[in-house]
């Protein structure tokens, strides 16, 4: 205080006085804030404390010592190497990458069918625009979980036993238990293949830099999307003849009660799914036509005026002013499917939800540290997908010059 | 919408812990006038809504006899069906009084969960049911099959074990409720639907074709089944406990509830004790002294319970087995009341 109190006196130039402690806005800003963050974190420990009390009075072991002790209990489809004498830990990561694998899926599943949709809600075919209606009306207007139901109870039960089941060259087949596909068998030699496939999609890199280039040199366009696709799809398959097709197929063949080898899609994994990417692509359609219909429509006539083709036009001038209006939202939807799919515990698909935050949680008891693992995954989970779609939404943003 | 139960169940023991820590759970439910009991979702014999939409089954027998022991009317008790998952979840964070549901006594959710089981009410195993197409006649012969279980139950992990220790492989199909098992198994999504015997009984006969599905000979545990309370409440758990062992001595001692009310008048000193004639035993355990009395009139005695609910005239028909007194060579037998 006393050096304040000094101040004055010796920059005596200066016009104002320092303000006072609680009148200065920035500290009393800061005051404000750490209180908050006090207070917060002060109701955090009160609960935690609290819980932790009550659980110990209750005699409810807490703690995550059980991560590592034995399962016991099967799972019906996991991603890695997983059996009932492994750790309570690895029934996590099963239920993880079994949610994730049904989110990515049906990540791009949906975005596919929803840009689809969006085009066609806006095609000057009054057909193909009113189905689109008509599909966006319906999925998106009834509820996840009977959509869930609907595909699993009504439309995957439909489907014969396994005895009888629907085949396709005796190689696919189709039933109750699931969709029974072949399985590629890699054998000795079968590496120079993946090698290949990296060296076509390294070679397309190139290929995309030199046209571009060569563009912005010559003005001509270099047809780089047939060449690239042959890059990457004709060196493998010539990698696979040259070497003699290391790669051969294993058959699913009716053994027992069940089909054996190859692989199997379970029912719970098709009608989640299909449930999922069906009722979110009804929204992504309305995102798409909306950002569509963001673009003025000089745009359009600006580009034809310039002698640019329609499908030209589409990809180079109207999506990428599009995007911008759709990214953001988009992410939202992602967010809500990945969420969604936690209502596999509602038909028994292994997700996390139900492998994880069901059985685990019921044979050790630990409600509190699993339902908080939990919560910590999804909003990890939610976390990235917003990251990754922002980065992507900086890139697609409008570059001003 | 499970999810969201169990996700607010959880929410709901961190915050009620606080609230509900040390009020005794008899009195609470004296003040409250009724008795809130967890049940299954719907298991015939057990606990299963009738078309009128009243409660019964040998469970919720149980659930009776504490209500007429605690508060003289066995018909002051609200029902809160649970499924497997939820069901501990709810007792832990005050949810319910007592849970009555088919639940199997074991060493870790004794010790771990915070709760106390207070005895068996019936003596259960855990068996394997197929469709008789499919020509199996014992569990042996199910390598590659695909189960049905319900979520969250010993089952699940009885399953594993037997599997493994006989070399087989086997694929679980895992539901949520009991329904959604059966439909499974209906439906041919599963070979094999595998849950506690009297469940199996109890789940056969809801089977659109009840003779189309056999249950096979093997009993691959032991599942003793019974009422839990919270642990640390001493009183309420020594009621809940003598409830049930005062069915199945009345069982002993012959009454029954149609002749309780003249037995009463006995000189035998042993039934004037019971039925709060002579004595103090309704003092020690903090009801009425006439507690016993009320549970034989107004529920039954053990014997009474089990033959009203899935004894061998009900659509289970379930012979008394293990549940048989001690003296007929059952397991069931009581502390004497003395």
């Amino acid at each position: 205080m006393s050096s304040e109190a000094k101040k004055p006196q010796a920059h005596s130039t200066m016009p104002n006085n320092k303000p006072l402690f609680w009148n200065d806005p920035e500290k009393r800003a800061l005051f404000f804030q750490a209180l908050l963050i006090l207070a917060v974190g002060g109701a955090i420990w009160i609960i935690v404390d609290n819980t932790l009390a009550n659980l110990e009075q209750r005699g409810i072991t807490t703690g995550f010592d059980f991560l590592s002790k034995p399962a016991g209990f099967g799972i019906l489809q996991s991603l890695i190497e997983y059996n009932e004498q492994e750790s309570y830990g690895r029934t996590f990561i099963v239920g993880l990458l079994n949610t994730l694998l049904v989110s990515g899926i049906g990540i791009a599943l949906a975005t596919m069918l929803g840009f689809v949709i969006g085009v066609a809600r806006l095609s000057h075919n009054w057909l193909i625009s009113r189905l689109a209606l008509v599909y966006i009306e319906i999925f998106r207007n009834i509820p996840l979980l009977l959509q869930i139901f609907f595909w699993y109870f009504a439309v995957l039960r439909a489907l014969p036993t396994a005895k009888q089941s629907l085949s396709i060259g005796e190689s696919v087949f189709l039933n109750i238990r699931g969709l029974y596909i072949p399985s590629p068998v890699f054998e000795a030699g079968s590496s120079i293949i993946l090698i290949a496939l990296i060296a076509g999609v390294i070679a397309s890199f190139f290929v995309a830099r030199w046209a571009h280039k060569r563009q912005d040199d010559t003005g001509q366009i270099f047809p780089t999307t047939w060449v690239n696709l042959g890059l990457i799809v004709g060196l493998p398959v010539i990698a696979f003849f040259i070497s003699g097709s290391p790669v051969s197929l294993e058959y699913p063949e009716l053994k027992g009660f069940n089909f054996r080898g190859g692989i199997t899609v379970i029912p719970e994994f098709l009608a989640l799914l299909v449930a999922l990417s069906i009722y979110t692509a009804a929204f992504i359609a309305e995102i798409v036509r909306s950002g569509i219909q963001s673009v003025h429509h000089g745009q359009t006539e600006a580009a034809h005026a310039l002698g640019l083709p329609h499908g030209r036009t589409l990809k180079l001038v109207i999506i990428p002013q599009a995007m911008r209006v759709i990214i953001p939202p988009l992410t939202s939807q992602y967010l809500n499917l990945t969420k969604n799919s936690s209502l596999a515990t509602a038909i028994g698909y292994p997700d996390l939800v139900s492998v994880f935050a069901g059985t685990t949680l019921n044979q050790t008891g630990q409600a509190v540290e699993i339902i908080f693992i939990t919560m910590a995954v999804y909003l990890l989970i939610s976390l990235l997908i917003s990251v990754f779609m922002n980065w992507y939404n900086k890139r697609m943003s409008l570059v001003e010059r | 919408m499970k999810k969201i139960g169990s996700v607010a169940a959880a929410a709901a023991v961190a915050l009620t812990f606080s609230v509900q820590s040390h009020s005794a759970t008899l009195d609470t439910v004296k003040e409250r006038g009724y008795l809130q009991c967890g049940v299954s979702t719907g298991l015939p014999g057990f606990s299963n809504p009738d078309d009128k939409g009243n409660w019964q089954g040998l469970d919720v027998d149980v659930c009776r006899a504490v209500a007429a022991a605690a508060l003289g009317d066995a018909s002051k008790v609200k029902y809160v069906p649970l499924n497997a998952k939820e069901r501990f979840t709810a007792l832990q964070s005050g949810e319910i009084d007592m849970l009555s549901r088919n639940t199997t006594w074991t060493l870790t959710r004794d010790t771990t969960l915070g709760l106390n089981f207070t005895g068996v009410s019936y003596y259960d195993g855990q068996g394997f049911m197929v469709s008789k197409k499919l020509g199996v006649s014992s569990a042996l012969e199910l390598d590659g099959a695909t189960v049905c279980i319900q979520a969250g139950t010993t089952t699940e992990l009885n399953l594993a074990d037997y599997f493994r220790q006989n070399n087989m492989t086997y694929q679980p199909v895992v539901f949520d409720t009991s329904d959604q098992t059966v439909q499974g198994f209906e439906a041919g999504r599963c070979d094999v639907l595998t849950s506690d015997q009297s469940q199996l009984y109890a789940l056969r006969i809801k089977l659109a074709d009840p003779s189309s599905a056999m249950v096979l000979p093997e009993v691959i545990s032991k599942e003793p089944l019974g009422p839990s309370v919270r642990q640390g409440d001493d009183q309420w758990f020594n009621l809940v406990k003598w409830s049930l062992f005062a069915a199945v001595t009345a069982e002993e001692m012959g009454l029954t509830s149609a002749n309780v009310d003249q037995m009463k008048n006995s000189d035998n000193p042993d039934v004037k004790r019971f039925t709060g004639a002579e004595g103090d035993f309704g003092k020690a355990l903090g009801v009425n002294n006439d507690w016993a009395y009320q549970i034989v009139k107004q529920v039954g005695n053990y014997g009474e319970i089990f033959e009203r609910n899935v004894g061998a005239n009900t659509p289970l028909g379930i012979a008394r087995g293990l549940n048989a007194l001690w003296s007929k060579g059952g397991l069931q037998y009581a502390p004497p009341m003395r």
